[in-house]
């Protein structure tokens, strides 16, 4: 709605003339004046502009819903009644999980993996990959998915593994395996511009797939952030200030990636976005309190705390841009996945362990965590665990 | 008065000031005929120009003309009046609202920031469903408008607090008066859900434009006693090269706010974001937008991790003493914490 032209917003004759011949085409360089300024540019009295803009204004700003008819609550409940889960959500298969989420990963919004390499982040994204392109009467989407592997990681084998292993009588069926892990595609950009450039190209791609299959829904996973923490490190080598200053320009790059995905490509196709991030080593000159908390004296021992600590690598500004945050993390030789943010879920933590058939929960009742303990990543006894599961299930 | 300083267009006033009109006297009492052939403009736009130099020159005469009574203006006395009797919404939290003084004030712009996760879109949540709570139970029963620019709305979640706050409603009237029926709140949940009018904001263009419409919006739904902002920050993170047009749209965007604010007695709420920020020798946590936008709210409340604990703190307000309060999200939305929290959920079973 933003770029709509102003010569089709329906204004008086003379006025859209004006604007035109003064050169404002869109309602974002309308919007971006003050009132005074577009007298002085378009050489008209304040009445008119006022009026001019209170009508771009109608026109530019999206139509309002109210919450039950919006996004169709009521049919929601319904269905939910039902027993229908499908609606809106992709489930993760995982009792407990789906519970706490509604139904699984909502459709429209952003949702974000976060650990410790070798926690298991890829195998569930493997796991959602395979139950997206599972047919619909199987209790999938049944439609196409675009994956994106920034690092390289992505093993067709133990998807297919995955696979049989969780849905041996679909799997086993003649070209089924094949129609299924066909409909999987995977992207493997080198660098954040080439990166960067097919978000772009999926975008438009995506909007104009859903505008031809309105059922079909798209499923994508992305492995964000491979190239950024990769950069980080090397300038964690560099001057802490320097590198803070680099930080947050990149993380404006990133940033508009979000609004790109959560603001169009996921909003608009209504279909569920999965990213990845790291972990890296909190430094000890990150802020993670406030001024006034200090000059209260308040947790003054989180600091040191804190210290051992990983977080997420790309930083609170990023945080921000999800909406639903899952942590997966170690804790004295357990794996444990935790619902970090979320819109609609109390903080749980639930133990698992990666078997053949991908990522299974020990128990679907989770463990409420009290407090901040939720945002901890920890990876403790992380080497016996790994060494374990990688004769376990890779074989 | 001069010329200059009438609102018409600048060519308009470059041909009255060439023409010899520089001040308003000299066109108070000119036929429009007159003038448009001495600026050689049609006589329709002669006369427009007169009716604007004609208010001009009123509003001077009135404000002029009586000193004891300045016009717009209204006593310390009678702000005092009405602000007694403003209702507050409430939060759910009954520490919160203690030292909010009761809960979230109308005519005023209230910004609530903390960290990812905390619980800001918790927070306008409850107060979307908070809003509607009928007159005869302590609340405004008005209607809410939600601003969504991050998509993080969930109406599950929306669904769970407005029942559990229609049970906290038919439990508090059971308890008060006990001869009357339970059935006494009327209310259902998807009453609560068809009163907020929901907005999905794409862009910061978008923003601004709703910003702009809503005068006329909220003009025609009076009721509406509640605009919650999920975020405000957004938007204004990202796709601006200069910072200096951002600092300018927002504090437009900031008086806006605050003239709906004025002018239909309800309340704004703004969510707000953090970020890092460098002073005296170490990084602290602050709320987004920067400095100048931190002046354009008349209350700041951050929420933050204490320990184990999530905390309210009063930064900024002109009537509230900076003070902080624990709060936590259970199930049923924004309560009281620990404790406390504990008793409700066990009341909350039972019933």
């Amino acid at each position: 709605m933003a770029n709509k032209l102003i010569k089709e917003m329906g204004l008086p004759k003379s006025m859209a003339n004006i604007f035109a011949a003064r050169n404002i085409t869109t309602a974002k360089e309308a919007l971006s004046v003050t009132e005074f300024e577009l007298m002085e540019l378009l050489g008209v009295g304040l009445a008119e502009v006022r009026t001019a803009i209170a009508h771009i204004s109608q026109i530019t700003c999206p139509p309002h819903q109210t919450v039950s008819t919006s996004l169709s609550a009521r049919l929601l409940l319904e269905q939910r009644f039902q027993g229908e889960h499908m609606a809106g959500h992709l489930p993760t298969r995982l009792k407990g999980l789906d519970a706490a989420l509604c139904g699984g990963v909502p459709f429209g919004v952003l949702t974000e993996l976060v650990g410790p390499s070798g926690i298991g982040k890829t195998q569930f994204c493997l796991k959602l990959s395979l139950l997206a392109s599972l047919p619909a009467s199987y209790g999938g989407l049944g439609g196409r998915v675009i994956y994106i592997d920034v690092e390289s990681k992505f093993s067709s084998r133990r998807m297919i593994e995955i696979g049989v292993t969780s849905f041996p009588e679909l799997f086993h069926m003649k070209g089924m395996a094949q129609e299924m892990a066909g409909r999987i595609l995977v992207l493997r950009p080198t660098s954040l511009s080439e990166f960067t450039e097919r978000c772009d190209k999926i975008g438009n791609q995506m909007v104009f797939f859903c505008f031809k299959h309105n059922e079909n829904q798209d499923w994508t996973s992305r492995e964000v952030t491979g190239v950024q923490t990769e950069d980080f490190v090397r300038k964690r080598l560099q001057q802490i200030k320097v590198s803070i200053l680099q930080n947050q320009v990149k993380l404006l790059v990133v940033d508009s990636m979000a609004a790109l995905l959560s603001g169009s490509l996921a909003e608009f196709s209504r279909i569920p976005v999965v990213v990845t991030n790291q972990v890296r080593s909190q430094s000890r000159d990150e802020a993670c309190q406030y001024s006034f908390q200090w000059h209260r004296g308040e947790t003054v021992e989180d600091l040191r705390r804190y210290d051992s600590h990983l977080i997420a690598a790309l930083g609170i500004h990023w945080a921000h841009a999800v909406t639903i945050r899952l942590i997966l993390e170690v804790k004295t030789g357990q794996r444990f996945l935790k619902v970090a943010k979320s819109p609609m879920s109390p903080p749980l933590a639930f133990p698992f362990n990666i078997t053949s058939s991908g990522i299974s929960l020990l128990t679907d009742d989770g463990i409420e965590q009290r407090g901040s303990e939720i945002n901890t990543i920890r990876f403790q006894g992380h080497n016996d665990i790994i060494n374990f599961d990688g004769k376990g299930c890779i074989n | 008065m001069e010329v200059w300083k009438l609102p018409i267009s600048a060519t308009q006033k470059g041909k009255l000031i060439s023409a010899g009109y520089t001040s308003i006297s000299s066109l108070s009492s000119l036929p429009s005929s007159d003038l448009a052939r001495d600026l050689n403009i049609s006589d329709s736009e002669a006369q427009h120009i007169l009716k604007i130099a004609l208010q001009g020159c009123t509003r001077l005469d009135s404000s002029s003309g009586n000193h004891s009574v300045v016009n717009g203006a209204q006593n310390a006395w009678d702000m005092f009046h009405e602000e007694e009797s403003l209702i507050r919404i409430t939060t759910s939290c009954a520490d919160l609202d203690k030292i909010l003084g009761g809960g979230i004030n109308c005519k005023e712009v209230t910004e609530i920031g903390g960290v990812p996760g905390i619980g800001k879109t918790q927070m306008g949540i409850q107060l979307a469903v908070n809003v509607q709570i009928p007159l005869d139970f302590g609340g405004l029963g008005g209607k809410a408008i939600y601003i969504d620019t991050e998509g993080s709305f969930m109406v599950e979640r929306a669904l769970q607090i407005a029942e559990a706050c229609i049970e906290d409603m038919s439990e508090y009237s059971g308890f008060l008066c006990k001869d009357f029926q339970a059935g006494q709140v009327k209310l259902q949940p998807k009453d609560i859900l068809e009163n907020i009018y929901y907005f999905r904001i794409c862009s910061y263009t978008e923003q601004i434009a709703l910003v702009n419409y809503l005068e006329k919006f909220v003009s025609e739904r009076k009721d509406v006693k509640v605009i919650i902002v999920d975020s405000v920050t957004f938007h204004f993170r990202q796709d601006f090269d200069y910072l200096a047009l951002r600092t300018r749209i927002l504090s437009g965007m900031a008086l806006k706010l605050m003239k709906l604010a004025k002018m239909f007695n309800l309340a704004v709420v703004l969510l707000n974001q953090v970020t890092n920020k460098y002073t005296e020798g170490s990084f602290h946590l602050t709320l987004a937008l920067g400095d100048s936008w931190s002046h354009s709210c008349t209350n700041r409340i951050i929420l933050y991790w204490n320990g184990n604990e999530r905390y309210a703190y009063i930064d900024k307000s002109p009537s509230l003493r900076s003070a902080s309060a624990p709060y936590s999200v259970t199930e049923r939305g924004i309560r009281n914490s620990a404790s406390n929290c504990k008793r409700v959920k066990m009341m909350g079973t039972i019933t």
